[in-house]
């Protein structure tokens, strides 16, 4: 038992009868926020979009030939697809009041997992398999230990960061390991695209719907804002708190996994500094997305913008040949910008 | 929302997600071998004849301290150092367990001091940071042989031996310019390391200063990645979008160059030709290969580390090195970067690193 139930027992029994539907302030703030785009939340979407648009305007701007050509979208949103598909996974832990620092970790050990010289016999469905399989074991230990230890998410992920990188170090010993399977390689290459579009970025269009579907339409979705919002609460609404925790950190293990395999396809590679700071990237992406770090709150379609934002700005100074230092300093005062201006639009909101 | 009862009864789904979890976990534990079964393991025994004279003397005890592997450079330094020493039967290794933390490598350094080794080989994983403790080792009669990444000050070690950064850069920018020089408003990308390391702005400078004598080239783009297959794929990627042609492309390190040959590959671009740098096994087969566009790659030899070995033996026995007049080794040694090309490349590929 996590939570002090015996200790409070006057207001858990005031909390009790309230929440059979979402407790707390998803209910309060009426039906609207229960849609993707309604609410303070899709406020938060479209000041995000606002802000796509002034990045759109200052790449046309700036660089008139290619910043609008076919390639260079089909390129930002290759680029956005990896670290997008780990977001939408840290969005639901996230959500349901959880953190998970050890995304990065897991994506390197699960990519250098499935690129091993013995994996690689098996063919492209031997890799894809031990990827989501060493993925999904990843996050399934980190929930356990979250669940059922109890220890507390920051310390539980943090010890899988340390663990899983140096086991992907232990695998790899530092060297590069090269796919030789041609129909890994050919999904990252122009002739596979789908009627223009990138299968990796298919791939990341289906997790994204998956995930909204997922926290907008199921009761998972639901039990997933209700812990995240009051633990204690959803408890006493008959919710099974610690297994929904420990799924939380499955599903972020399992969109580690399927990340993973697809950098290897982008990258034709695998090696163990692979996912580097991915942690810091998704929950930058999930906050500016309008993603609450104390749980309860939050959009996939948030964080996938904010994943977008973050990725046409990297191209953006690509194109305009400006250097690491430059871009750092501005990632980190847009960052703030965001989320200020976030604020700002969420108290007017209500 | 109905309250879910928990029963924990073995249903059949739950033996049957059990069973297949099981097996999925055996099948997992057999994938993370990494060596081939067809035993690739030619390289041993390829290394070269040793250069100062190899007779037995009188035994040496080195120790070894390197940072954490994390790296296919860094990876061979420490093969190439074991690999050596095996060689010789009067030089005893001490190695310890590579690391990138500043005080555990501190640590680590002054237990081979007290361990009493006769000679020391460092890499520190930070020279600067490393300074004192290698100053504490020269006082203490230990000759430091430095490898790489150099001490603060000279009093550190007695010798140092490591690769040249900025004639790295010097020697890919003399060979594309010479590639290029009758090519009228050539246009050349440069691919960069890690920008916070001073070794890759010595390297971009080498290479501004090689391309200043050819007027006719142009440098229109750089762009830093992070020495990783993942950021040299998606830099590169931003790279050729935003030069629509150009004639050459130098990348700083092999490694990262595995994720820009991707992405150049993702692009169908071909219209230039790619040097690489540091040497891997993988750039060199390319180049003997000829069927990309990469055509040469510029060294930084991890084969330094098995040099430094020849070094530290030869400084525990108090002998020079042959082929030189002096009677003592020079207290600095800087390492060619070599191009190879196609031409040459049969004669560096056993020193091509994974």
């Amino acid at each position: 038992m996590t939570q002090g139930a015996t200790s409070e027992p006057a207001s858990a029994r005031q909390a009790g009868p309230a929440p059979a539907e979402p407790p707390g302030r998803a209910r309060a703030l009426g039906p609207g926020a229960r849609a993707a785009l309604g609410g303070p939340a899709g406020i938060h979407s479209l000041s995000l979009l606002g802000v796509l648009a002034v990045l759109a305007v200052i790449g046309a701007v700036t660089a008139p030939d290619q910043f609008l050509s076919t390639s260079n979208l089909q390129l930002i949103l290759v680029q956005a697809s990896v670290i997008g598909v780990v977001t939408v996974g840290m969005t639901f832990v996230i959500i349901g009041g959880g953190i998970d620092l050890s995304v990065g970790a897991i994506v390197a050990l699960a990519s250098v997992w499935c690129t091993t010289v013995a994996t690689q016999e098996y063919g492209m469905a031997g890799m894809v398999f031990c990827a989501l399989a060493v993925g999904l074991g990843c996050g399934l230990v980190n929930g356990l230990l979250i669940a059922y230890g109890p220890i507390v998410p920051f310390v539980a992920t943090l010890a899988m960061l340390a663990s899983a990188r140096g086991f992907a170090l232990q695998i790899t010993d530092g060297r590069t390991q090269i796919v030789t399977v041609d129909s890994v390689l050919t999904l990252g290459d122009h002739d596979s695209y789908v009627l223009g579009v990138p299968p990796l970025v298919l791939f990341f269009a289906a997790v994204t719907a998956a995930g909204w579907v997922l926290l907008n339409r199921t009761t998972f979705g639901r039990r997933t804002v209700a812990i995240g919002g009051n633990p204690e609460a959803a408890r006493l609404a008959g919710i099974p708190v610690r297994r929904q925790r420990l799924m939380l950190y499955a599903l972020s293990g399992l969109c580690c996994g399927i990340a993973a395999f697809m950098l290897v396809v982008l990258s034709g590679s695998g090696q163990n500094t692979n996912g580097n700071l991915y942690e810091l990237n998704a929950i930058a992406a999930a906050i500016i997305g309008g993603t609450v770090l104390s749980g309860g709150r939050g959009t996939i379609v948030g964080s996938v913008l904010g994943v977008l934002v973050f990725t046409t700005i990297t191209n953006l100074f690509a194109l305009n040949n400006l250097q690491t230092e430059v871009q750092q300093i501005a990632q980190g005062a847009i960052i703030v910008a965001a989320v200020l201006l976030q604020r700002r639009t969420h108290l007017a909101a209500p | 929302m109905s309250p879910t009862p928990a029963a924990p009864r073995p249903t059949r789904r739950n033996l049957l997600f059990g069973t297949a979890a099981a097996s999925a976990g055996a099948l997992l534990t057999g994938c993370t071998s990494n060596s081939s079964s067809s035993g690739d393991d030619e390289r041993e025994g390829q290394s070269q004849a040793a250069v100062a004279d190899d007779s037995p003397g009188r035994p040496v005890t080195i120790g070894f301290a390197g940072p954490q592997a994390d790296h296919g450079w860094l990876n061979a330094i420490n093969e190439n150092a074991h690999r050596r020493a095996e060689e010789y039967e009067d030089v005893t290794l001490k190695t310890t367990e590579g690391s990138n933390d500043t005080a555990q490598q501190i640590g680590q350094i002054e237990t081979l001091i007290n361990s009493e080794v006769d000679v020391l080989v460092v890499l520190p994983a930070d020279g600067r940071a490393l300074t004192q403790v290698a100053l504490t080792a020269m006082e203490a009669g230990i000759p430091v042989v430095n490898l790489d990444r150099i001490f603060d000050t000279a009093q550190a070690y007695r010798c140092w031996v490591g690769g040249d950064n900025y004639g790295m850069g010097l020697n890919a920018g003399h060979f594309i310019g010479e590639r290029l020089k009758d090519v009228e408003n050539a246009k050349v990308v440069e691919l960069a390391g890690l920008d916070n390391l001073e070794l890759t702005r010595q390297r971009t400078q080498g290479f501004d200063d090689a391309l200043a004598n050819y007027p006719n080239i142009e440098k229109v783009a750089r762009q830093a990645a992070e020495f990783t297959v993942e950021s040299g794929q998606e830099v590169m990627s931003g790279l050729l979008q935003a030069v629509p042609s150009f004639h050459a492309l130098w990348n700083h390190d092999d490694d990262q160059g595995v994720g820009a040959e991707r992405a150049i590959e993702q692009a169908g671009r071909d219209e230039f030709f790619m040097v690489g740098g540091a040497g891997s096994r993988h750039v060199m087969e390319a180049i003997q290969a000829d069927d990309s566009v990469v055509k040469a790659t510029v060294l930084y030899p991890p084969t330094m580390a098995a040099s430094a070995i020849d070094l530290a033996r030869a400084l525990g026995q108090s002998k020079g090195i042959s082929g030189l007049a002096e009677l003592e080794i020079p207290t600095s040694i800087t390492l060619y970067s070599a191009v190879v090309t196609r031409d040459n490349v049969e004669q560096y590929l056993p020193t091509g690193f994974n």
